[in-house]
Protein backbone atom coordinates (compact mmCIF):
# COMPACT_ATOMS: atom_id res chain seq x y z
CA UNK A 1 0.00 0.00 0.00
CA UNK A 2 2.64 2.85 -1.05
CA UNK A 3 1.54 6.16 -1.35
CA UNK A 4 -1.26 5.46 1.30
CA UNK A 5 0.77 8.10 3.44
CA UNK A 6 -0.09 11.05 1.37
CA UNK A 7 -4.31 10.68 1.74
CA UNK A 8 -5.61 13.23 3.98
CA UNK A 9 -6.15 10.73 6.50
CA UNK A 10 -4.02 8.04 5.74
CA UNK A 11 -5.49 5.73 9.42
CA UNK A 12 -8.81 6.29 7.59
CA UNK A 13 -7.89 5.20 3.83
CA UNK A 14 -5.89 2.02 5.60
CA UNK A 15 -9.05 1.03 7.46
CA UNK A 16 -11.19 1.22 4.36
CA UNK A 17 -8.52 -0.61 1.96
CA UNK A 18 -8.34 -2.99 5.15
CA UNK A 19 -12.30 -3.54 5.05
CA UNK A 20 -12.44 -3.69 1.05
CA UNK A 21 -9.43 -6.84 1.25
CA UNK A 22 -11.12 -8.60 3.19
CA UNK A 23 -14.76 -8.49 2.09
CA UNK A 24 -13.39 -8.92 -1.75
CA UNK A 25 -13.71 -13.03 -2.57
CA UNK A 26 -13.92 -12.47 -6.24
CA UNK A 27 -13.68 -10.31 -9.32
CA UNK A 28 -15.88 -7.09 -9.51
CA UNK A 29 -15.97 -3.92 -12.22
CA UNK A 30 -17.00 -1.22 -10.95
CA UNK A 31 -17.20 2.27 -13.25
CA UNK A 32 -16.58 5.59 -11.96
CA UNK A 33 -18.89 7.73 -13.76
CA UNK A 34 -17.71 11.15 -13.07
CA UNK A 35 -14.30 12.47 -14.75
CA UNK A 36 -13.45 14.07 -11.57
CA UNK A 37 -13.62 10.72 -10.16
CA UNK A 38 -11.19 9.49 -12.73
CA UNK A 39 -8.52 11.96 -11.90
CA UNK A 40 -9.01 11.39 -8.44
CA UNK A 41 -8.55 7.85 -8.41
CA UNK A 42 -5.15 8.10 -11.04
CA UNK A 43 -3.48 10.96 -9.20
CA UNK A 44 -3.80 9.12 -6.27
CA UNK A 45 -3.32 5.76 -7.60
CA UNK A 46 -6.20 3.98 -6.14
CA UNK A 47 -6.74 1.52 -8.87
CA UNK A 48 -3.63 0.20 -7.76
CA UNK A 49 -4.27 0.46 -3.74
CA UNK A 50 -7.33 -2.03 -4.35
CA UNK A 51 -7.02 -5.62 -4.23
CA UNK A 52 -6.12 -7.06 -8.02
CA UNK A 53 -9.93 -8.63 -7.94
CA UNK A 54 -11.87 -5.00 -7.94
CA UNK A 55 -11.28 -3.37 -11.27
CA UNK A 56 -12.15 0.42 -11.65
CA UNK A 57 -13.50 1.12 -15.21
CA UNK A 58 -13.58 5.05 -16.80
CA UNK A 59 -16.91 5.86 -17.39
CA UNK A 60 -18.20 8.67 -19.82
CA UNK A 61 -18.61 11.39 -17.34
CA UNK A 62 -16.74 14.03 -18.53
CA UNK A 63 -19.17 16.36 -20.52
CA UNK A 64 -16.55 18.25 -22.57
CA UNK A 65 -15.41 15.26 -23.87
CA UNK A 66 -18.42 13.72 -24.71
CA UNK A 67 -19.88 17.31 -26.50
CA UNK A 68 -19.81 15.73 -30.62
CA UNK A 69 -17.69 16.74 -32.70
CA UNK A 70 -20.79 18.51 -34.86
CA UNK A 71 -21.54 20.81 -31.86
CA UNK A 72 -17.74 21.82 -31.58
CA UNK A 73 -17.64 22.65 -35.02
CA UNK A 74 -21.09 24.61 -34.81
CA UNK A 75 -19.63 26.70 -31.67
CA UNK A 76 -16.39 27.22 -33.79
CA UNK A 77 -18.15 28.28 -36.97
CA UNK A 78 -20.02 30.96 -35.02
CA UNK A 79 -17.55 31.97 -32.72
CA UNK A 80 -15.69 32.91 -36.31
CA UNK A 81 -18.54 35.64 -37.01
CA UNK A 82 -17.60 39.43 -37.21
CA UNK A 83 -21.08 40.15 -35.03
CA UNK A 84 -20.18 37.74 -32.09
CA UNK A 85 -18.98 37.31 -28.84
CA UNK A 86 -18.75 33.88 -28.22
CA UNK A 87 -18.87 33.01 -24.54
CA UNK A 88 -17.89 29.55 -22.64
CA UNK A 89 -16.18 28.13 -19.52
CA UNK A 90 -12.35 27.96 -20.25
CA UNK A 91 -12.35 24.05 -20.32
CA UNK A 92 -14.17 24.37 -24.08
CA UNK A 93 -11.02 26.22 -25.26
CA UNK A 94 -8.69 23.48 -26.44
CA UNK A 95 -10.93 20.72 -27.34
CA UNK A 96 -10.79 19.87 -31.20
CA UNK A 97 -13.28 20.67 -33.69
CA UNK A 98 -12.29 19.17 -37.36
CA UNK A 99 -9.24 20.79 -37.80
CA UNK A 100 -8.91 24.02 -35.09
CA UNK A 101 -10.28 24.73 -31.93
CA UNK A 102 -11.35 27.60 -29.93
CA UNK A 103 -8.13 28.97 -28.68
CA UNK A 104 -7.35 29.21 -32.35
CA UNK A 105 -10.83 30.85 -33.31
CA UNK A 106 -9.35 33.42 -30.53
CA UNK A 107 -5.88 33.95 -32.47
CA UNK A 108 -7.37 34.25 -35.44
CA UNK A 109 -9.72 37.78 -34.57
CA UNK A 110 -12.67 36.04 -32.77
CA UNK A 111 -14.41 37.61 -30.21
CA UNK A 112 -14.00 34.56 -27.56
CA UNK A 113 -14.43 35.25 -23.94
CA UNK A 114 -13.92 32.93 -20.97
CA UNK A 115 -16.58 33.45 -18.75
CA UNK A 116 -16.97 31.95 -15.21
CA UNK A 117 -20.67 31.88 -14.87
CA UNK A 118 -23.53 31.52 -17.61
CA UNK A 119 -24.94 34.67 -15.86
CA UNK A 120 -21.31 36.79 -17.08
CA UNK A 121 -22.08 36.03 -20.59
CA UNK A 122 -25.89 37.92 -19.81
CA UNK A 123 -24.13 40.23 -18.79
CA UNK A 124 -22.03 41.31 -21.77
CA UNK A 125 -25.14 40.71 -23.76
CA UNK A 126 -26.70 43.62 -21.92
CA UNK A 127 -23.08 45.79 -22.30
CA UNK A 128 -23.35 44.58 -25.87
CA UNK A 129 -26.64 45.14 -27.12
CA UNK A 130 -25.49 46.07 -31.23
CA UNK A 131 -24.06 42.32 -30.93
CA UNK A 132 -24.96 38.78 -30.60
CA UNK A 133 -23.73 36.95 -27.35
CA UNK A 134 -23.63 33.26 -27.88
CA UNK A 135 -22.84 30.96 -24.89
CA UNK A 136 -21.65 27.71 -25.18
CA UNK A 137 -24.54 25.66 -22.73
CA UNK A 138 -22.70 21.94 -22.43
CA UNK A 139 -22.62 20.06 -19.23
CA UNK A 140 -24.28 17.85 -17.13
CA UNK A 141 -26.97 18.17 -14.60
CA UNK A 142 -24.61 20.00 -12.63
CA UNK A 143 -24.02 22.32 -15.10
CA UNK A 144 -27.94 22.32 -16.85
CA UNK A 145 -29.66 24.58 -13.92
CA UNK A 146 -27.03 27.23 -14.18
CA UNK A 147 -27.48 27.32 -17.40
CA UNK A 148 -31.59 26.81 -17.20
CA UNK A 149 -31.63 30.28 -15.02
CA UNK A 150 -29.25 32.29 -17.62
CA UNK A 151 -32.00 31.62 -20.41
CA UNK A 152 -34.78 32.02 -17.93
CA UNK A 153 -33.67 35.94 -17.14
CA UNK A 154 -32.64 36.65 -20.73
CA UNK A 155 -36.61 35.98 -21.33
CA UNK A 156 -37.57 37.95 -18.11
CA UNK A 157 -35.31 40.72 -18.70
CA UNK A 158 -35.48 40.82 -22.42
CA UNK A 159 -32.33 40.75 -23.84
CA UNK A 160 -32.69 39.57 -27.28
CA UNK A 161 -29.05 39.39 -28.79
CA UNK A 162 -28.27 36.82 -26.05
CA UNK A 163 -28.65 32.83 -27.17
CA UNK A 164 -27.28 29.49 -26.08
CA UNK A 165 -25.73 26.59 -28.38
CA UNK A 166 -26.86 24.00 -26.55
CA UNK A 167 -25.38 20.50 -25.79
CA UNK A 168 -26.36 19.65 -22.14
CA UNK A 169 -26.19 15.50 -21.58
CA UNK A 170 -28.27 13.32 -18.51
CA UNK A 171 -26.31 10.57 -16.74
CA UNK A 172 -29.17 7.80 -16.45
CA UNK A 173 -29.27 7.21 -20.00
CA UNK A 174 -25.61 6.92 -20.58
CA UNK A 175 -25.79 4.56 -17.76
CA UNK A 176 -28.78 2.67 -19.66
CA UNK A 177 -26.64 3.09 -23.01
CA UNK A 178 -23.68 0.88 -21.15
CA UNK A 179 -25.68 -1.65 -19.14
CA UNK A 180 -27.00 -2.83 -22.61
CA UNK A 181 -24.09 -2.84 -24.78
CA UNK A 182 -22.97 -6.34 -25.52
CA UNK A 183 -19.70 -6.24 -24.43
CA UNK A 184 -20.59 -4.53 -20.60
CA UNK A 185 -18.25 -5.77 -17.66
CA UNK A 186 -19.58 -3.25 -15.36
CA UNK A 187 -21.32 -4.87 -12.48
CA UNK A 188 -21.40 -2.12 -9.94
CA UNK A 189 -21.59 2.25 -10.65
CA UNK A 190 -20.13 5.07 -8.42
CA UNK A 191 -22.33 7.48 -9.29
CA UNK A 192 -21.06 11.15 -9.92
CA UNK A 193 -21.56 12.81 -6.53
CA UNK A 194 -22.07 16.15 -7.86
CA UNK A 195 -24.88 15.45 -10.40
CA UNK A 196 -26.99 13.95 -7.54
CA UNK A 197 -26.70 16.94 -5.91
CA UNK A 198 -28.99 18.63 -7.92
CA UNK A 199 -31.11 15.40 -9.53
CA UNK A 200 -31.07 14.09 -6.16
CA UNK A 201 -31.34 9.66 -6.66
CA UNK A 202 -34.61 9.71 -7.94
CA UNK A 203 -33.41 8.11 -11.03
CA UNK A 204 -31.23 5.21 -10.06
CA UNK A 205 -33.79 2.68 -8.28
CA UNK A 206 -35.13 1.67 -11.23
CA UNK A 207 -32.04 1.08 -13.02
CA UNK A 208 -30.07 -0.53 -10.15
CA UNK A 209 -33.11 -3.43 -10.11
CA UNK A 210 -33.39 -3.76 -13.59
CA UNK A 211 -29.71 -4.24 -14.28
CA UNK A 212 -29.33 -5.64 -10.86
CA UNK A 213 -26.23 -3.77 -10.13
CA UNK A 214 -25.34 -1.31 -7.07
CA UNK A 215 -24.95 2.46 -7.75
CA UNK A 216 -23.06 4.10 -4.95
CA UNK A 217 -23.60 7.82 -5.15
CA UNK A 218 -19.51 8.72 -4.28
CA UNK A 219 -17.74 12.25 -3.92
CA UNK A 220 -14.60 13.05 -5.68
CA UNK A 221 -12.05 13.08 -2.58
CA UNK A 222 -9.68 9.72 -2.09
CA UNK A 223 -11.39 8.54 0.93
CA UNK A 224 -14.83 9.35 -1.22
CA UNK A 225 -13.59 7.35 -3.52
CA UNK A 226 -12.68 4.37 -1.12
CA UNK A 227 -15.84 4.38 0.70
CA UNK A 228 -17.67 4.13 -2.53
CA UNK A 229 -16.12 1.13 -3.72
CA UNK A 230 -16.04 -0.21 -0.15
CA UNK A 231 -19.68 0.06 -0.39
CA UNK A 232 -20.12 -1.28 -3.85
CA UNK A 233 -18.03 -4.13 -3.07
CA UNK A 234 -20.17 -5.00 -0.07
CA UNK A 235 -23.29 -5.39 -1.96
CA UNK A 236 -21.85 -7.14 -4.96
CA UNK A 237 -19.97 -9.67 -2.32
CA UNK A 238 -24.07 -10.14 -0.67
CA UNK A 239 -25.79 -10.32 -4.06
CA UNK A 240 -27.89 -6.88 -3.20
CA UNK A 241 -28.34 -4.37 -5.82
CA UNK A 242 -29.67 -1.01 -3.96
CA UNK A 243 -29.07 2.32 -4.63
CA UNK A 244 -26.57 4.09 -1.55
CA UNK A 245 -25.36 7.54 -0.67
CA UNK A 246 -21.92 7.64 -0.02
CA UNK A 247 -21.86 11.20 -0.15
CA UNK A 248 -24.49 12.38 2.43
CA UNK A 249 -22.95 15.81 2.96
CA UNK A 250 -23.93 16.98 -0.20
CA UNK A 251 -26.16 15.13 -1.34
CA UNK A 252 -30.06 14.99 0.02
CA UNK A 253 -32.60 12.24 -1.24
CA UNK A 254 -34.76 14.52 -3.40
CA UNK A 255 -31.71 16.84 -5.02
CA UNK A 256 -31.95 21.07 -5.35
CA UNK A 257 -35.93 21.24 -5.79
CA UNK A 258 -35.75 24.82 -7.10
CA UNK A 259 -32.71 23.75 -9.77
CA UNK A 260 -35.13 20.40 -10.93
CA UNK A 261 -38.23 23.19 -11.22
CA UNK A 262 -35.65 25.37 -13.22
CA UNK A 263 -34.62 22.21 -15.64
CA UNK A 264 -38.15 21.40 -16.37
CA UNK A 265 -39.40 24.69 -17.19
CA UNK A 266 -36.17 25.18 -19.63
CA UNK A 267 -35.70 22.24 -21.34
CA UNK A 268 -36.74 19.39 -22.50
CA UNK A 269 -35.15 15.48 -22.89
CA UNK A 270 -34.26 14.96 -26.63
CA UNK A 271 -32.09 12.11 -27.76
CA UNK A 272 -28.59 13.64 -28.07
CA UNK A 273 -24.94 12.18 -30.03
CA UNK A 274 -22.12 11.64 -27.45
CA UNK A 275 -18.53 12.08 -28.98
CA UNK A 276 -17.15 8.82 -29.72
CA UNK A 277 -20.29 6.76 -28.70
CA UNK A 278 -23.23 7.97 -31.08
CA UNK A 279 -26.60 8.86 -30.31
CA UNK A 280 -28.27 7.46 -26.74
CA UNK A 281 -32.06 7.54 -26.54
CA UNK A 282 -32.79 11.05 -24.45
CA UNK A 283 -29.72 11.34 -23.42
CA UNK A 284 -29.70 15.27 -23.45
CA UNK A 285 -31.61 18.27 -23.02
CA UNK A 286 -32.73 21.02 -25.31
CA UNK A 287 -34.60 24.28 -24.61
CA UNK A 288 -38.15 23.99 -24.57
CA UNK A 289 -40.42 25.65 -26.91
CA UNK A 290 -41.40 28.59 -24.93
CA UNK A 291 -37.17 29.72 -24.98
CA UNK A 292 -36.47 28.35 -28.42
CA UNK A 293 -35.84 32.03 -29.21
CA UNK A 294 -32.78 31.79 -27.10
CA UNK A 295 -31.41 28.90 -29.28
CA UNK A 296 -28.24 30.46 -30.68
CA UNK A 297 -28.99 26.78 -33.28
CA UNK A 298 -32.56 28.87 -34.82
CA UNK A 299 -30.60 31.93 -34.42
CA UNK A 300 -27.85 31.07 -36.53
CA UNK A 301 -27.68 29.09 -39.47
CA UNK A 302 -25.00 26.77 -39.10
CA UNK A 303 -25.04 24.54 -42.11
CA UNK A 304 -22.14 22.49 -44.66
CA UNK A 305 -20.12 21.59 -41.67
CA UNK A 306 -18.46 18.63 -42.85
CA UNK A 307 -16.48 17.33 -39.53
CA UNK A 308 -14.10 14.78 -39.74
CA UNK A 309 -13.18 12.48 -36.50
CA UNK A 310 -9.54 11.77 -36.89
CA UNK A 311 -9.49 7.86 -37.44
CA UNK A 312 -6.75 7.39 -34.80
CA UNK A 313 -8.66 8.58 -31.69
CA UNK A 314 -10.28 5.38 -29.66
CA UNK A 315 -11.70 7.85 -27.17
CA UNK A 316 -14.87 6.33 -27.72
CA UNK A 317 -13.74 3.35 -26.43
CA UNK A 318 -12.24 4.81 -23.78
CA UNK A 319 -15.33 6.91 -22.66
CA UNK A 320 -17.35 3.54 -22.61
CA UNK A 321 -15.09 1.77 -20.45
CA UNK A 322 -14.04 -0.43 -23.03
CA UNK A 323 -10.09 0.27 -22.92
CA UNK A 324 -7.91 1.98 -20.64
CA UNK A 325 -5.92 5.53 -22.41
CA UNK A 326 -2.80 3.82 -22.32
CA UNK A 327 -3.99 0.76 -24.31
CA UNK A 328 -4.40 3.32 -27.03
CA UNK A 329 -1.50 3.07 -29.59
CA UNK A 330 -1.66 6.61 -30.07
CA UNK A 331 -1.33 7.67 -26.57
CA UNK A 332 1.69 9.61 -25.53
CA UNK A 333 2.56 9.54 -29.58
CA UNK A 334 0.27 11.00 -32.34
CA UNK A 335 -1.93 12.39 -29.21
CA UNK A 336 -1.12 14.54 -26.27
CA UNK A 337 -2.08 17.48 -24.75
CA UNK A 338 -0.48 19.86 -26.88
CA UNK A 339 -1.63 17.87 -30.07
CA UNK A 340 -5.06 15.94 -29.26
CA UNK A 341 -6.82 13.72 -31.25
CA UNK A 342 -9.82 13.81 -29.17
CA UNK A 343 -11.08 15.80 -26.11
CA UNK A 344 -10.52 13.34 -23.41
CA UNK A 345 -6.98 13.99 -23.83
CA UNK A 346 -7.35 18.03 -23.19
CA UNK A 347 -10.36 18.30 -20.91
CA UNK A 348 -9.23 18.68 -17.36
CA UNK A 349 -11.88 15.34 -16.27
CA UNK A 350 -10.87 13.95 -19.51
CA UNK A 351 -9.39 10.16 -18.75
CA UNK A 352 -6.27 9.96 -21.53
CA UNK A 353 -4.99 13.51 -19.61
CA UNK A 354 -5.62 11.89 -16.28
CA UNK A 355 -3.44 8.78 -17.42
CA UNK A 356 -1.26 11.59 -19.24
CA UNK A 357 -0.78 14.05 -16.58
CA UNK A 358 -0.06 11.15 -13.00
CA UNK A 359 1.38 8.14 -14.44
CA UNK A 360 4.73 7.96 -14.40
CA UNK A 361 5.97 7.94 -18.37
CA UNK A 362 9.17 7.02 -19.83
CA UNK A 363 9.93 10.46 -21.44
CA UNK A 364 11.38 10.10 -25.73
CA UNK A 365 11.05 12.27 -28.87
CA UNK A 366 8.60 9.68 -30.27
CA UNK A 367 7.03 12.15 -33.48
CA UNK A 368 3.97 13.52 -33.68
CA UNK A 369 0.96 14.62 -35.65
CA UNK A 370 2.34 18.07 -35.16
CA UNK A 371 6.05 17.13 -35.10
CA UNK A 372 6.51 19.21 -38.43
CA UNK A 373 6.11 21.88 -36.32
CA UNK A 374 8.59 22.61 -33.61
CA UNK A 375 6.18 24.97 -31.93
CA UNK A 376 3.70 22.80 -31.30
CA UNK A 377 5.69 19.92 -30.83
CA UNK A 378 5.02 18.18 -27.68
CA UNK A 379 7.20 16.13 -25.30
CA UNK A 380 5.84 12.80 -25.94
CA UNK A 381 5.48 9.74 -24.24
CA UNK A 382 6.91 5.92 -25.23
CA UNK A 383 4.57 3.03 -24.83
CA UNK A 384 6.61 1.99 -21.94
CA UNK A 385 4.67 0.17 -19.44
CA UNK A 386 2.56 2.31 -16.88
CA UNK A 387 4.23 1.93 -13.17
CA UNK A 388 2.76 2.82 -10.41
CA UNK A 389 1.68 6.83 -9.80
CA UNK A 390 2.74 8.77 -7.19
CA UNK A 391 0.90 11.50 -5.24
CA UNK A 392 2.39 14.56 -7.11
CA UNK B 1 -16.47 21.81 -14.99
CA UNK B 2 -18.52 19.31 -13.20
CA UNK B 3 -16.64 19.69 -10.03
CA UNK B 4 -18.74 22.01 -7.92
CA UNK B 5 -15.96 24.20 -5.20
CA UNK B 6 -17.37 24.85 -1.59
CA UNK B 7 -17.54 28.53 -0.78
CA UNK B 8 -18.52 30.42 2.52
CA UNK B 9 -21.27 33.17 1.97
CA UNK B 10 -19.84 36.64 2.97
CA UNK B 11 -23.27 38.79 2.01
CA UNK B 12 -26.14 38.62 0.40
CA UNK B 13 -27.55 41.15 -2.08
CA UNK B 14 -30.32 41.37 -5.32
CA UNK B 15 -29.70 41.93 -8.70
CA UNK B 16 -31.88 42.10 -11.77
CA UNK B 17 -34.71 40.48 -8.74
CA UNK B 18 -32.17 38.07 -8.16
CA UNK B 19 -31.07 36.76 -5.48
CA UNK B 20 -26.87 36.96 -5.17
CA UNK B 21 -23.99 36.76 -2.72
CA UNK B 22 -20.50 37.14 -2.34
CA UNK B 23 -18.36 33.78 -1.93
CA UNK B 24 -15.50 32.91 -0.81
CA UNK B 25 -13.37 30.19 -1.82
CA UNK B 26 -10.00 29.93 0.34
CA UNK B 27 -9.45 33.67 -1.04
CA UNK B 28 -10.78 34.34 -3.88
CA UNK B 29 -14.14 35.58 -3.91
CA UNK B 30 -16.47 35.24 -6.36
CA UNK B 31 -20.42 36.87 -7.35
CA UNK B 32 -23.07 33.35 -6.63
CA UNK B 33 -26.53 33.24 -7.72
CA UNK B 34 -28.63 31.70 -4.65
CA UNK B 35 -31.36 31.42 -6.50
CA UNK B 36 -31.25 27.26 -5.92
CA UNK B 37 -30.81 27.45 -2.28
CA UNK B 38 -32.81 30.67 -1.41
CA UNK B 39 -32.67 30.33 2.38
CA UNK B 40 -28.68 30.49 1.93
CA UNK B 41 -27.55 32.84 4.95
CA UNK B 42 -24.25 35.03 5.41
CA UNK B 43 -21.84 33.02 6.78
CA UNK B 44 -23.06 29.31 5.89
CA UNK B 45 -21.19 26.75 3.15
CA UNK B 46 -22.50 25.95 0.29
CA UNK B 47 -20.63 23.61 -2.78
CA UNK B 48 -20.58 26.04 -6.01
CA UNK B 49 -20.77 25.48 -9.75
CA UNK B 50 -20.13 28.45 -12.45
CA UNK B 51 -21.59 30.81 -9.82
CA UNK B 52 -24.20 28.88 -8.88
CA UNK B 53 -24.89 27.74 -4.98
CA UNK B 54 -26.37 24.34 -5.46
CA UNK B 55 -26.51 22.38 -1.96
CA UNK B 56 -25.97 23.07 1.58
CA UNK B 57 -22.28 21.97 3.22
CA UNK B 58 -20.97 21.98 6.36
CA UNK B 59 -18.14 24.37 7.69
CA UNK B 60 -15.87 20.87 8.61
CA UNK B 61 -16.40 19.29 5.22
CA UNK B 62 -16.10 22.74 2.99
CA UNK B 63 -12.55 23.40 5.21
CA UNK B 64 -11.45 19.97 4.41
CA UNK B 65 -12.48 20.09 0.29
CA UNK B 66 -10.97 23.33 0.23
CA UNK B 67 -7.51 22.75 1.62
CA UNK B 68 -7.31 19.13 -0.53
CA UNK B 69 -8.56 21.42 -3.47
CA UNK B 70 -6.01 23.84 -2.75
CA UNK B 71 -2.91 21.22 -2.24
CA UNK B 72 -4.33 19.69 -5.58
CA UNK B 73 -3.76 22.98 -7.52
CA UNK B 74 -7.63 22.74 -8.24
CA UNK B 75 -8.47 26.07 -6.86
CA UNK B 76 -5.82 27.33 -9.94
CA UNK B 77 -7.56 25.44 -11.94
CA UNK B 78 -10.72 27.07 -11.27
CA UNK B 79 -10.36 30.47 -10.48
CA UNK B 80 -6.91 31.31 -12.90
CA UNK B 81 -6.31 32.53 -16.03
CA UNK B 82 -8.11 30.11 -18.38
CA UNK B 83 -6.00 31.79 -21.66
CA UNK B 84 -3.00 31.43 -19.84
CA UNK B 85 -3.79 27.46 -18.75
CA UNK B 86 -4.93 26.91 -22.21
CA UNK B 87 -1.67 28.59 -23.96
CA UNK B 88 0.23 26.30 -21.38
CA UNK B 89 -1.61 23.56 -22.94
CA UNK B 90 -0.99 24.11 -26.44
CA UNK B 91 2.45 25.66 -26.51
CA UNK B 92 0.63 28.79 -28.45
CA UNK B 93 1.97 32.00 -27.85
CA UNK B 94 0.49 34.33 -24.93
CA UNK B 95 -0.95 36.68 -24.56
CA UNK B 96 -2.72 37.84 -27.98
CA UNK B 97 -1.07 40.04 -29.81
CA UNK B 98 -4.35 42.61 -29.87
CA UNK B 99 -5.45 42.34 -26.37
CA UNK B 100 -5.24 45.81 -25.37
CA UNK B 101 -4.68 45.50 -21.62
CA UNK B 102 -1.70 43.11 -22.45
CA UNK B 103 1.82 43.37 -23.44
CA UNK B 104 2.01 40.91 -26.33
CA UNK B 105 4.63 38.25 -26.10
CA UNK B 106 5.92 34.70 -26.14
CA UNK B 107 4.24 32.03 -23.76
CA UNK B 108 6.18 31.99 -20.53
CA UNK B 109 6.85 28.48 -19.50
CA UNK B 110 3.75 25.83 -19.08
CA UNK B 111 2.25 25.45 -15.69
CA UNK B 112 -0.36 24.53 -13.73
CA UNK B 113 -3.37 22.41 -14.84
CA UNK B 114 -2.79 20.43 -18.13
CA UNK B 115 0.58 21.29 -18.79
CA UNK B 116 2.72 18.44 -20.00
CA UNK B 117 3.94 15.95 -17.45
CA UNK B 118 5.60 17.80 -14.59
CA UNK B 119 8.76 17.26 -14.29
CA UNK B 120 8.45 16.67 -9.94
CA UNK B 121 7.69 13.18 -8.91
CA UNK B 122 8.88 11.69 -12.04
CA UNK B 123 11.23 8.77 -11.72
Amino acid sequence: MKYIEEFQDPDLARRLLDDIHATVTRPWALMEVCGGQTHTIIRHGIDQLLPEQVELIHGPGCPVCVTPLEVIDKALEIASRPDVIFCSFGDMLRVPGTGRDLFQVRSEGGDVRVVYSPLDALRIAQQNPKRQVVFFGIGFETTAPPNAMTVHQAKKLGIPNFSLLVSHVRVPPAIEAIMRSPSCRVQGFLAAGHVCSVMGVREYPELAARHRVPIVVTGFEPLDILEGVRRAVRQLERGEHTVDNAYARAVRPEGNPAALAMLEDVFEVTDRAWRGIGVIPDSGWRLSERYRDFDAEHRFSVTGINTLEPAECRSGEVLQGLLKPHECEAFGTLCTPRSPLGATMVSSEGACAAYYLYRRLELGTVPSAKAANPAVAAPTAASAPLEASPVV
Amino acid sequence: MCLAVPGRVLDIGEKDGTRMATVDFGGVQKEVCLEYLPDLQVGEYAIVHVGFALQRLDEESAKQTLELFAQLGMLQEEFGDPWEQAAAVGGDPWPFTDDPDLEPGPASEPAPALAAPQEEGRP
